[in-house]
């Protein structure tokens, strides 16, 4: 094949700039910022900065806290993705097989997408709210005390609840195109081959999901880590801090909260390291991607 | 193996649209029917519905000794071939062929055995393990029979099978399909759009039209004697000429006042009526009792030649042998009078 050229070497150049000067002023710049004030140790009023080398990662792996977010995230992005992931399969199965009023079932289905998170997250507050939230009453009526904001695993549940829901759609969406894109008529010869249609669903329809499956699974994972901030933030905003929080949540609340600039930036350069590790596996499990056709 | 009994089956969609209309048909054990029709005909709904794949409206459904209606498609007994194959994709050749096999309980062994049996006899051997998608178009009919051969059913169900080939292997295919299910003995319900593939496998053939079965018989019966006008032009390449004609009860009958040919028996039938000729029933003759025919235009199709052109003023075609010799514009015809079918002009009946 021939490869098409520029004859001016400056012509292509000048065409990547835009992209490249985005790039390098919001992402390279401040990840160059954030690894070079993570070996410093900052004044909070900003008067001057230390250079402490990896202190600020050595007092981070040794901090109980540290771990202990470290732990809720896991445990968070676990749940958040594994609820939402299998909520949003059932939902697209049942949604599959709808003939009448389908288009109006799926919209409403699909519509929850657009709600901002920090929106979704305002909403959890109101249905959470220990004066006003109609959850709380519902719990109330199970005769549980429910505290939203005082107590760890009632905030805790809040956000796992709002971070799954506002979730779903993108997931149902996903598995439905992933269904439908499943072709009639091998659906209908395991119809005739499997009385079962239990089996035919884990035999057959799934496997020939697996792929959209696999995508939406490192998506899902992506979005717990980092995009549940805005819901975190409108949930425990001006709480105490027995709160549970998620890694980036703490990244934010140590360096502009707790003023601990080189502190936030170790934390930050961590998470750096964690996405890049997140991206490679993608990478290389999307290129050994399941190809059935 | 078994036979197949349908009484007054019919389906209507909830918009009101007869897709099939009550049908009765009985199918003898080891027969091969072959349902055809346009698109649109029913023919496909009529064997999905007995396939378990669409429901049954009305009526009853039996195969073997069983009514099935109310039984699910893996429950019938049956295998069906489909025209895009419908091979599970994530499946090797052989695990595709096995996985019926696999639900019904039967030991590994048993399987291991029908599946080896059914890939020598179709010649997948080498591909047990390939993916479909590693597959010719042949090869993934052939894995699609022998999905359908390993279960050992009651009935075969054909879908327009081998509408995905291409010409030179469908006639190939079509060859071996006729021949294994002979081999087999299994009875078996065969969908096509294409006559010619009517014509050549079945032992009986259903011809439908517009969600009804117009006409029932073996090949020969449905090319000599057509039921109706519609059979008359969709049995037969070329198909049936057919001619606004009026019969004046005496023995003959008038194309447009001048022409006219003589019938063989007298019909009580006096006035319209539609004459169907077959192209190939025609000989050109220089006689003077002879019909006259204005030569249009020559199609060559090797052993023969077909010509189109007008008889008393009618879009006719004729089937002549080829022998290179040319011809003038102005042709005269040999028609025989049992090569006349006289249709009712009004229902296309045969008269």
């Amino acid at each position: 094949m021939k490869r098409a050229g520029f004859a001016n070497y400056w012509l292509p150049i000048l065409l990547l700039l835009p992209q490249l000067t985005i790039i390098a002023v919001f992402f390279y710049w401040p990840a160059f910022n954030a690894v070079q004030s993570s070996f410093y140790l900052q004044d909070p009023f900003g008067f001057g900065s230390q250079f402490v080398g990896f202190e600020n990662y050595a007092d981070l792996f040794a901090s109980k806290e540290y771990a202990k977010v470290a732990r809720f995230t896991l445990l968070f992005t676990l749940l958040v993705t594994a609820t939402s992931l299998a909520t949003a399969l059932l939902l697209a199965v049942k949604a599959d097989k709808v003939l009448r009023g389908a288009r109006t079932y799926k919209t409403l289905l699909m519509w929850v997408y657009a709600v901002a998170p920090p929106v979704a997250g305002l909403m959890g507050v109101m249905l959470f709210d220990q004066n006003i939230g109609s959850v709380t009453d519902l719990f109330a009526w199970f005769g549980y005390d429910y505290r939203l904001g005082v107590n760890y695993w009632d905030t805790a549940f809040a956000m796992i609840i709002v971070s799954v829901w506002i979730q779903i759609p993108v997931n149902f969406i996903f598995f439905l195109s992933g269904l439908q894109s499943i072709p009639q008529h091998v659906r209908e010869a395991a119809m005739i081959d499997n009385p079962s249609g239990f089996g035919r669903f884990w035999q057959i329809t799934f496997p020939l999901l697996a792929p959209t499956a696999f995508f939406l699974l490192i998506i899902n994972i992506t979005y717990a880590l980092f995009d549940t901030f805005g819901i975190i933030d409108t949930l425990v905003k001006n709480n105490p801090a027995s709160n549970p929080m998620t890694l980036v949540y703490k990244v934010f609340v140590d360096g502009f909260r707790g003023n601990d600039m080189g502190g936030s930036s170790a934390q930050s350069v961590v998470l750096m390291v964690l996405v890049l590790a997140l991206t490679i596996f993608q990478f290389r499990l999307l290129e050994r991607r399941i190809h059935y056709t | 193996m078994a036979n197949v009994s349908v009484k007054n089956i019919r389906k209507t969609y909830p918009n009101g649209t007869e897709a099939v209309m009550p049908c009765n048909f009985d199918i003898a054990d080891g027969e091969l029917v072959v349902l055809v029709g346009p698109s649109g005909c029913g023919k496909s709904t009529l064997l999905r519905m007995v396939a378990g794949l669409e429901d049954i409206t009305d009526g009853e459904l039996q195969i073997g000794d069983r009514v099935v209606n109310d039984l699910d498609p893996a429950e019938r007994d049956i295998a069906m071939v489909f025209q895009n194959y419908a091979l599970y994709p994530h499946m090797s050749v052989y695990k595709n062929m096995a996985y019926g096999l696999k639900n019904r309980g039967t030991s590994k062994e048993d399987i291991d055995h029908k599946v080896r049996e059914a890939s020598a006899m179709l010649n997948l051997d080498d591909y047990l393990d390939r993916r479909p998608s590693q597959l010719s178009g042949g090869q993934r009919q052939r894995v699609a029979m022998g999905r359908a051969i390993v279960r050992d059913p009651a009935l075969f169900l054909f879908d327009e099978p081998l509408s995905n080939l291409d010409a030179k292997l469908r006639n190939q295919m079509r060859i071996e399909i006729r021949n294994l299910q002979r081999r087999l003995g299994v009875t078996a319900m065969y969908v096509t759009h294409d006559q010619v593939e009517a014509m050549t496998m079945a032992d009986r053939i259903f011809v439908l039209n517009a969600g009804r079965i117009e006409q029932v018989g073996t090949p020969s019966e449905i090319y000599r004697t057509p039921a109706s006008t519609f059979v008359a032009s969709f049995m037969g390449a070329p198909p049936m000429n057919l001619l606004p004609a009026t019969y004046n009860g005496n023995g003959s009958v008038h194309l447009n006042g001048e022409t006219s040919l003589k019938v063989d028996a007298p019909k009580d039938h006096i006035g319209d009526i539609q004459l169907g000729i077959r192209p190939e029933e025609v000989k050109l003759a220089t006689g003077k009792s002879a019909t006259p025919f204005k030569l249009e235009l020559i199609e060559e199709l090797g052993a023969s030649r077909l010509l189109h052109g007008k008889l008393a003023g009618h879009d006719f075609t004729v089937n002549a042998p080829n022998n290179d010799a040319p011809l003038a514009d102005n042709l005269m015809l040999d028609i025989p009078s049992d090569a006349l079918h006289m249709f009712d002009h009004e229902t296309g009946k045969r008269l």
